[in-house]
C-alpha cells in the first residue's frame, strides 16, 4: 500500500497502511526518518494499518528518538486497533503521543 | 498434553525470508479462525508466528545462508499448537529472554510479545539434534 504525506497547519503528517512487517519496516523507517529530518513536527497516520509487528515498531520508535533529539515531536493519529494492541504489548501507548483524529492532533499542538 | 491428541492443521516449508511472511501469515489468520479463534485472538496468534519467524530470519540465520522454516499448526481439544522450527545451529534457550521495557529503544520486543499472546512458549529438542524448534500454544476457550 502506498504511503503519502502531506502538509497540515505547518506540521508533516504521514499515512501509513497495510501490514508493517520485516518486509516493509525499512521502506518505514527510510520514510519516517527522512520526514523527521526535515525539521518539522511529524504525525503518523495509522488507522490503514491492518498489521504492524516489533519491526515497525522499531521505526517508529527510532523516529520517535530522532525527532527528540532535533527539537521537534513525533505523535500517532487514528490508531487502528490491531496497531493499538502491538503498542499497548511494547508499554508504548504512554510513550507516544496518541490522538484520536487529525484535529486533535492539531488542536493539542497548538 | 500428549502429542497423539493433537491433529495436524497443516505444516509450511519456506525459505525464511522477510518476502514470504505476508503469505506465512494468511495460513496461520486461516488455521486460527478454523479452530475457532475470534478475531482479537487470531490477530495475536498471527502477531506471535510473525515475530517467532522474524526471530529465526534475524538471529537463528543471521549472517548465514538462508534456510528453511517449517511451521506446523496442529490443534488439540481445547487449544492451538504452532510449532516454528528451523536448521540454524542449535541457540541456548536459556539465553533467549524478553528485554526490559522501561528502556526506550527500537527493537528487542519480539519475545516479549510472544510470552505476551500466547498461553505458552517453550524451545523443545529438534528431532534430530539439527535446528531449534519453538513451540507456542494458546487455549480456544472452547473444547473442539
Amino acid at each position: 500500500m502506498t504511503d503519502a504525506i502531506r502538509e497540515e497547519q505547518g506540521r508533516l503528517v504521514v499515512e501509513l497502511g497495510g501490514e508493517i512487517d520485516l518486509d516493509r519496516a525499512p521502506e518505514v523507517r527510510g520514510l519516517l526518518l527522512d520526514c523527521v529530518a526535515r525539521g518539522r513536527d511529524v504525525l503518523v497516520d495509522l488507522s490503514r494499518v491492518t498489521y504492524i509487528d516489533s519491526s515497525g515498531i522499531a521505526s517508529l520508535v527510532e523516529a520517535l528518538q530522532n525527532a527528540g533529539k532535533g527539537g521537534t515531536t513525533l505523535g500517532l493519529v487514528a490508531v487502528s486497533p490491531a496497531a493499538l494492541r502491538v503498542f499497548e504489548l511494547a508499554r508504548l501507548d504512554t510513550v507516544f503521543a496518541i490522538h484520536p483524529d487529525i484535529g486533535a492532533a492539531l488542536a493539542a499542538a497548538g | 498434553m500428549s502429542l497423539a491428541a493433537e491433529e495436524s492443521i497443516v505444516e509450511l516449508r519456506f525459505p525464511a525470508r522477510a518476502d514470504r511472511m505476508a503469505l506465512v501469515r494468511e495460513t496461520v489468520r486461516s488455521a486460527a479462525r478454523y479452530c475457532g479463534f475470534d478475531e482479537p485472538a487470531t490477530r495475536d496468534i498471527v502477531l506471535a508466528v510473525g515475530e517467532a519467524c522474524q526471530n529465526v530470519i534475524l538471529h537463528a540465520y543471521a549472517g548465514r545462508d538462508v534456510g528453511d522454516i517449517v511451521l506446523g499448526i496442529l490443534r488439540g481439544t481445547d487449544r492451538i499448537v504452532l510449532r516454528v522450527s528451523d536448521f540454524a545451529p542449535p541457540i541456548d534457550p536459556a539465553a533467549v529472554k524478553p528485554r526490559d521495557l522501561s528502556e526506550l529503544r527500537p527493537g528487542g520486543l519480539g519475545i516479549h510479545f510472544i510470552q505476551e499472546l500466547m498461553d505458552t512458549a517453550d524451545f523443545h529438542p529438534a528431532p534430530d539434534g539439527v535446528g531449534n524448534v519453538l513451540q507456542m500454544t494458546k487455549k480456544t476457550g472452547i473444547a473442539i
